[in-house]
């Protein structure tokens, strides 16, 4: 589903490069947790995946197509097939529940009977069934997180990206969206996510990616957080 | 579809003051280009039209005459007026040449001066013997007008032109000052609307980013502002249209083209003409600066 070869990214204007010589291969199906400190390359690891930015150096395929020679227009259907989560949520304000999770259809053009049918299907499976006209403003940040896997799932994507998803959240509520995550894994969605959370990575026991300095240090199955 | 348009809709209103600088520039600016171009045409039409009548008087020499070719105190001898009007048409430039006497140069000049007490001041001595000589082309006149002056019986050789060039040259001064005036307001138009647009696009940020990660389309982001500039453009091209058109009905056609008849004037189709320009600077003048506002916020 993902695959890193030989990539190195530098940024403009500095010399050390964010990621080293990366390979790594990502099957579908997968949940992969990608750990290491600030600054350890994990933004840019996810960044490359979302074509936000091209490789320098080395070739990446996500879902059979290969980011480092696409070309700038195809951009937009290979982000349909991601969902991306962060830790901020990144919701719109001013909409409600179902309007936030229905935008993601509408601007890619989805058919206004298809979004009828899906968005309450999809508010259903991240536990928001009674909460559709709520402002989502007025949520509690578990609940605002969980619209947000709504949006980033709704167009049922091959990958699912969560960038730190339960950063801002107690440890009470960070398990109840790791549930969910686990479950969107189970429907067969590849799953990539940046933490910061040990005791998440230590319970979850699946695959652990560790970058130290931009590089590669640790592969590992059924993985903790530490190295030690 | 429809969310664009409500975008554009609700963009339009939250910018209204803005919109309205933009329509009011715009419609200003292009009226002036359109007024520009208006009077270009005519003034090629006249010039033309002008430039293709003229002659070439030459004026013989009188008792009283002096200068040029003349000997002073004598008039022009008829063998010379003979071998004035021999040469002159001998030259291939030379379609017709009329000879015009004194007496009905004369004639003429009570003709015209008429009611004037001009008319008191003048005789038949005062008037020259003259050759008018018309052109095979108009344009080429200055082989003729100097061979002319260099023939003895000859006291002066006039022609429009120096009296047409000088006018014509005002005019295309006064024209270039007045598309120079109407590119300065577009670039003060292109300007407002990048504004409007930047602004709008920076309070939507957080909608774009979000369209830009779910895949949306760059057309598809980019349509609501799009029709934004277009909408304030268009209207303003409509206002342009609409002034132009007013001061064609009022200044030539009801006016100019019934008591100046003498010179051809633009059409309708020339109006039309002059129309299309405005709309495709007034369009060209709403899109690009459009692009280049939202370029920022579309960069993947």
């Amino acid at each position: 589903m993902i695959t890193f070869e030989d990539v190195t990214k530098f940024y403009p204007g500095q010399d050390r490069p964010a990621l080293r010589n990366i390979n790594l291969e990502i099957d579908r199906g997968e949940f992969v947790f990608l750990v290491g400190q600030s600054g350890s390359g994990k933004t840019t690891f996810i960044r490359l995946i979302l074509r936000e930015y091209r490789p320098t150096k080395g070739t990446l395929y996500v879902a059979g197509k290969n980011l480092t020679t696409m070309n700038q227009w195809k951009v937009p259907a290979l982000r349909r097939q991601i969902g991306t989560v962060f830790q901020d949520f990144r919701l719109l304000p001013g909409k409600t529940v179902y309007e936030n999770v229905a935008f993601a259809l509408q601007v890619i053009g989805r058919p206004a009977r298809e979004i009828r049918r899906i968005v309450p299907e999809t508010l259903e499976l991240v536990g928001l069934a009674g909460k559709a006209d709520r402002a989502s403003d007025e949520l509690s940040g578990g609940e605002q997180q969980r619209v947000a896997i709504a949006r980033a799932f709704v167009n049922r994507p091959k990958i699912l990206i969560a960038d730190e998803p339960t950063g801002n959240l107690d440890p009470e509520t960070s398990v109840g969206i790791m549930k969910l995550l686990d479950r969107i894994n189970k429907a067969d969605t590849t799953v990539i996510m940046a933490t910061h959370d040990s005791s998440i990575v230590d319970q979850m026991r699946r695959r652990v990616l560790e970058l130290r300095h931009g590089e590669l240090v640790r592969d590992q199955v059924k993985g903790i957080y530490g190295t030690a | 579809m429809r969310h664009s348009l409500r975008e554009t809709w609700s963009g339009l209103r939250r910018n209204l003051a803005m919109t309205i600088a933009v329509i009011v520039t715009m419609g200003v600016s292009l009226s002036l280009l359109g007024a520009g171009l208006l009077t270009s045409m005519e003034v090629d039409l006249a010039k033309r039209s002008l430039y293709d009548q003229i002659e070439i008087s030459v004026f013989l020499c009188t008792e009283q005459t002096q200068g040029g070719q003349c000997e002073p105190g004598k008039a022009t001898t008829d063998a010379q007026r003979a071998q004035i009007q021999e040469t002159l048409e001998a030259n291939p430039e030379v379609d017709e040449v009329i000879y015009e006497s004194k007496e009905a140069a004369f004639e003429e000049f009570e003709r015209v001066f008429a009611d004037s007490p001009v008319l008191a001041s003048r005789t038949v001595d005062d008037m020259q013997d003259s050759f008018r000589v018309s052109l095979v082309n108009p344009e080429n006149y200055e082989g003729v007008v100097s061979e002319a002056k260099g023939l003895q019986g000859v006291q002066n050789v006039q022609d429009l032109h120096t009296v047409l060039d000088p006018m014509f040259k005002w005019l295309a001064t006064l024209q270039w000052a007045t598309i120079t005036m109407s590119a300065l307001l577009l670039v003060a138009a292109a300007l407002q609307i990048a504004n409007t647009i930047r602004m709008a696009a920076f309070t939507r940020r957080r909608e774009i980013g979000i369209m830009r990660l779910v895949g949306a389309s760059n057309l598809y982001i980019l349509l609501p502002f799009l029709l934004e500039s277009l909408v304030a453009g268009g209207i303003g091209i409509i206002l342009a249209a609409g002034a132009i058109t007013f001061g064609y009905w009022f200044v030539v056609v009801q006016n100019a083209a019934t008591s100046i008849t003498a010179l051809p004037w633009i059409t309708w189709g020339d109006l039309g003409t002059a129309i299309l320009g405005i709309a495709a600077v007034g369009v060209t003048l709403s899109i690009v600066p459009t692009l280049l506002a939202t370029r920022k916020y579309l960069r993947i």
